[in-house]
């Protein structure tokens, strides 16, 4: 039950994130941090797809979090789902086509090492 | 263009503190408020009433709302390791406000994620792209 529910949250969150990024680089950079311009700012993303997508990604991890969070310790759930950091990055490079340097690459690596000591 | 670059630098800094800030805190909250069990799906939506849930669900709402805004100029791989300083304001919440039992190897987990993290953090422009709005710049 609890690696199901791991298994849920990873996918759900990877899934979820890419297409928020997706959303948000479609919709261009948030200049304006009045509350009238974020008002029409959050109506359009209300209107965009991939967004509403990403959304309803997150909720499904959100409601295995809770389920993974009723039972275990705190300080192990939330390390836990940073396994989300190797599928993401990967996602990054080869669907969002950014420029991951080896940099990146060697962070996401050591953060995973230090995410898989974390929870074992 | 530095001062593009300084305005840049300052408003990522400034949105990722609020990204991490209220996603340990909503995380906290969360915990606190959680019952040791879930039974039935009725259950999974019974608990978001309780008071400590709600708080943390809020919190967690405003971190997935900063957290879109940060994306929208952002790289998703910059974004995702340098909030990961996250993972271990948690361990500091479950321990000490929680009294969760941490053992050395946890924490030596910690501190490759902040390894990791100013790996990342340290060298790399924040974004690949400008944003494709055309906006000025």
């Amino acid at each position: 039950m609890k690696w199901l529910l791991i298994a849920i949250i990873v996918a759900a969150t990877s899934v979820g994130e890419v297409l928020q990024a997706i959303g948000m680089r479609r919709h261009g950079e948030i200049r304006d941090f009045r509350p009238g311009a974020l008002g029409r700012a959050a109506s359009t993303l209300a209107r965009n797809g991939v967004v509403i997508g990403s959304v309803v990604a997150m909720a499904v991890s959100f409601f295995a979090y809770l389920g993974l969070l009723s039972f275990t310790d705190l300080s192990f759930a939330v390390p836990v789902t940073a396994v989300t950091y190797v599928v993401e990055t990967a996602l990054a490079k080869y669907v969002l086509k950014e420029r991951v340097n080896w940099l990146r690459w060697a962070g996401a690596a050591v953060v995973l090492c230090g995410v898989a000591l974390v929870s074992l | 263009m530095t001062s593009e670059n300084a305005r840049l630098r300052s408003k990522t800094w400034a949105c990722a503190t609020i990204v991490v800030l209220t996603q340990v805190f909503g995380n906290f909250f969360l915990k606190r408020g959680m019952p040791a069990e879930l039974p039935s799906p009725l259950s999974y939506l019974t608990v978001l009433f309780r008071p400590w849930v709600a708080l943390g669900v809020t919190l967690l709402v405003v971190w997935l709302l900063s957290r879109m805004t940060l994306l929208s100029w952002a790289d998703l791989s910059y974004v995702l390791p340098a909030t990961s300083l996250g993972y271990v304001l948690v361990a500091f919440v479950g321990r000490w406000l929680l009294d969760e039992r941490i053992t050395r190897q946890r924490w030596a987990g910690i501190l490759l994620i902040v390894a990791g993290v100013a790996l990342v953090g340290g060298g790399s422009a924040p974004q690949t792209f400008r944003g494709n709005s055309g906006g000025p710049s």
